[in-house]
């Protein structure tokens, strides 16, 4: 199917709706980014002294790391469990990944007030602080990230040797990501360990740092199958079913533990009577939940649907939404009581988020057409036959 | 214990002698804003007839100063919560952590710092009060030894049975502060957190924090181990299948697995 596409269709690559929905993203992007740093951030952002944290931390920040978990759960999976059936979907994971946490750092890099000072983490240090660890963990594990991927690129220029090197070094290298995701993953939940007068009792858990662990594995699985989805409308790829529905099973375990373990901390915290007196975070809490756990928990526990591409996407898809609900839900809806004021994400605080996620996609778009990210080479430029993708 | 101030609620005529004196020792631009800014480290707010005093608690274990990753915020052993502009990246993980809700943002430059009371810290070391102590003229504002204003606190409380709740805020808040206030009104209604923990904030993510040499070396060891097993039955499956593996290195009573 693939060579026969990339002989019939010409490889150069073809501008369609999509790349001009991303110039236009990429281009409001850059003028919001220009006015941010010559006016400061209270000129994009409605960020202010009550809300100092808003959609930049509590989605670039919290979901994008999140959703990169896809990378450190399969690599430990083949590499650790030496599930080697799942080699083929390893390497797109990895570039997913990897985007994901360039995409955090732009982030930062916009959302820090002097972002110029962003190494001062690694010249001054305070072991007490969460951040700290979070800010160091991110840095080397993009770093790991970079390394697991390079092979690709190294293959790409015909540099074997260093390839082979890496190709040596997989264990140990595998199991200092799986280390670094593990701690920073759940480190982003004890961030908000310290605002127990401030988070509303419905989020806050001193099993926040578990509670983020486990919900990103089950994202990041999540992310995994509905990329492969978006690649296979994008490069009309085959969708690997044999190895998404036993993913798909993963990702209903960790859905169903976390939506215990979410349960569990209401109770500890004797919430449960501002979810049902309909409060505004009780009704917040009420279509997370159910959108996001007890209904891709149910359609994903039958075989039947999970074996189907479609109900499998919508399964996976509901999990990633579920996943960025609670984050935002964590990072905003549960400090606007404490904080005596609501807050909206202004219109170019959701630009920048929209254009970094544009930006990230039309990478991979290079990347899988550059270099051999897929098992059977890179896919062909062409994307006219599918006219609608 | 260091140096402190106590305000008194009961005492404050809301002259605002402290807030303008906060300025011009700080040096900070505009007038005396309502609430608290970047810009007015301390204000008079009005509340149930009486005028409260806002500014830094200045912490004994600060929230601040535990979560900032650059330690720009640190607790001085004379009693004030000092900023290090110069290391500060804008992380603002500060203002969302602090417990009273204190340190505040330049929003409106594109090279902003933090702005919070330092308890003037550049005159305590040359052994004078507190500007705003020094320019109060009730008296509503006094400057001291910690223990002294919790002494002097208390008589007051004590002489006057009635006149004042019987509680020193700040003593045990967030773990107690160096700042204690003392009213006649109770101090939620004075619009200060009253649900504060006695244990300071930071204890609860330093139980997570100081775990984590320990949590890697277990996870490495676990992760390593379970490369070890499934290679190792990879192994041996292939040895088995390749006639029981009898050319092996003595690995013979692992077969049977």
């Amino acid at each position: 199917m693939n060579t026969t596409l990339a002989t019939l269709a010409p490889r150069r690559f073809r501008p369609g709706f999509w790349t001009a929905v991303f110039v236009v993203l990429f281009l409001a992007f850059c003028a919001v980014a220009v006015i941010r740093y010559t006016k400061g951030l209270g000129a994009v952002t409605n960020l202010s002294d009550q809300f100092p944290w808003g959609l930049w931390i509590g989605f670039d920040l919290l979901c994008g790391v999140g959703l990169a978990a896809g990378a450190f759960t399969l690599t430990a999976v083949v590499h650790l469990f030496n599930l080697h059936r799942f080699e083929p979907i390893v390497r797109p994971t990895i570039l997913t990944g990897f985007l994901g946490y360039a995409f955090v750092i732009v982030a930062l890099l916009l959302d820090l007030g002097q972002p110029w000072r962003i190494w001062h983490a690694i010249i001054y240090w305070n072991t007490h602080s969460v951040m700290f660890e979070v800010a160091w963990c991110v840095m080397l594990y993009t770093t790991v990230l970079a390394v697991e991927f390079s092979p690709v690129v190294f293959e790409y220029f015909g540099f074997h040797t260093p390839a082979k090197v890496i190709h040596r070094l997989i264990t140990p290298l595998v199991i200092l990501g799986v280390l670094l995701s593990t701690l920073h993953q759940s480190s982003l939940g004890s961030l908000y360990l310290i605002v127990p007068s401030k988070l509303h009792p419905l989020w806050y858990s001193p099993m926040l740092p578990v509670q983020f662990y486990i919900s990103a594995i089950g994202a990041g699985i999540g992310m995994v199958i509905l990329e492969s989805y978006l690649s296979k409308r994008a490069f009309h790829r085959h969708l690997e079913m044999d190895l998404l529905e036993p993913l798909a099973r993963g990702m209903v375990m960790a859905l169903g533990i976390f939506g215990l373990m979410r349960l569990q901390g209401i109770a500890r915290n004797h919430a449960f009577g501002t979810i049902t007196n309909l409060s505004y975070e009780g009704r917040m809490f009420l279509v997370e939940f159910a959108l996001g756990v007890l209904l891709p928990v149910a359609l994903m526990s039958f075989r039947r649907l999970r074996s189907n591409p479609d109900w499998l996407v919508g399964g996976a898809f509901l999990a990633v939404l579920g996943f960025v609900m609670n984050r935002l839900n964590v990072s905003i809806t549960g400090m606007e009581a404490a904080s005596g004021t609501r807050y909206l994400p202004s219109a170019m605080e959701i630009t920048v988020s929209l254009g970094l996620v544009a930006i990230g996609m039309a990478v991979f778009a290079f990347a899988v057409r550059t270099f051999s990210v897929f098992p059977d080479g890179p896919v062909a430029g062409a994307k006219e036959p599918s006219g609608r993708s | 214990m260091g140096m402190g101030l106590l305000f008194d609620a009961t005492r404050c005529i809301g002259c605002g002698a402290c807030s303008s004196a906060c300025k011009e020792q700080n040096k900070l631009p505009g007038k005396v804003e309502e609430a608290l800014t970047a810009y007015t480290w301390t204000t008079v707010q009005e509340r149930e007839g009486l005028n409260v005093r806002r500014l830094c608690m200045h912490c004994e274990v600060p929230t601040c100063a535990s979560v900032c990753p650059v330690g720009a915020l640190k607790k001085t052993p004379e009693g004030p919560v000092v900023y290090d502009a110069e290391r500060c990246m804008g992380c603002r993980y500060c203002m969302m952590a602090c417990p009273f809700e204190i340190p505040k943002y330049q929003w409106d430059r594109p090279v902003p710092v933090v702005g919070k009371c330092i308890m003037c810290a550049g005159r305590l070391k040359e052994g004078k009060p507190t500007a705003c102590a020094e320019a109060c003229p009730a008296e509503a504002t006094i400057f001291g030894k910690k223990e002294d204003l919790i002494w002097e606190a208390r008589t007051r409380i004590r002489q006057k049975p009635g006149a004042y709740v019987d509680h020193i805020y700040g003593l045990t808040e967030a773990g107690g502060t160096s700042v204690l206030m003392i009213s006649n009104v109770p101090f939620e209604k004075l619009g200060l957190k009253s649900n504060l923990p006695g244990e300071p904030p930071a204890m609860k993510t330093w139980q997570v924090l100081s775990n984590i040499p320990d949590f890697v070396a277990v996870w490495a060891v676990f992760l390593y181990g379970v490369h070890w097993i499934t290679a190792r039955r990879e192994e041996v499956a292939k040895a088995t299948a390749n006639g029981n593996g009898r050319n092996g290195q003595g690995h013979g009573r692992e077969d049977r697995s």
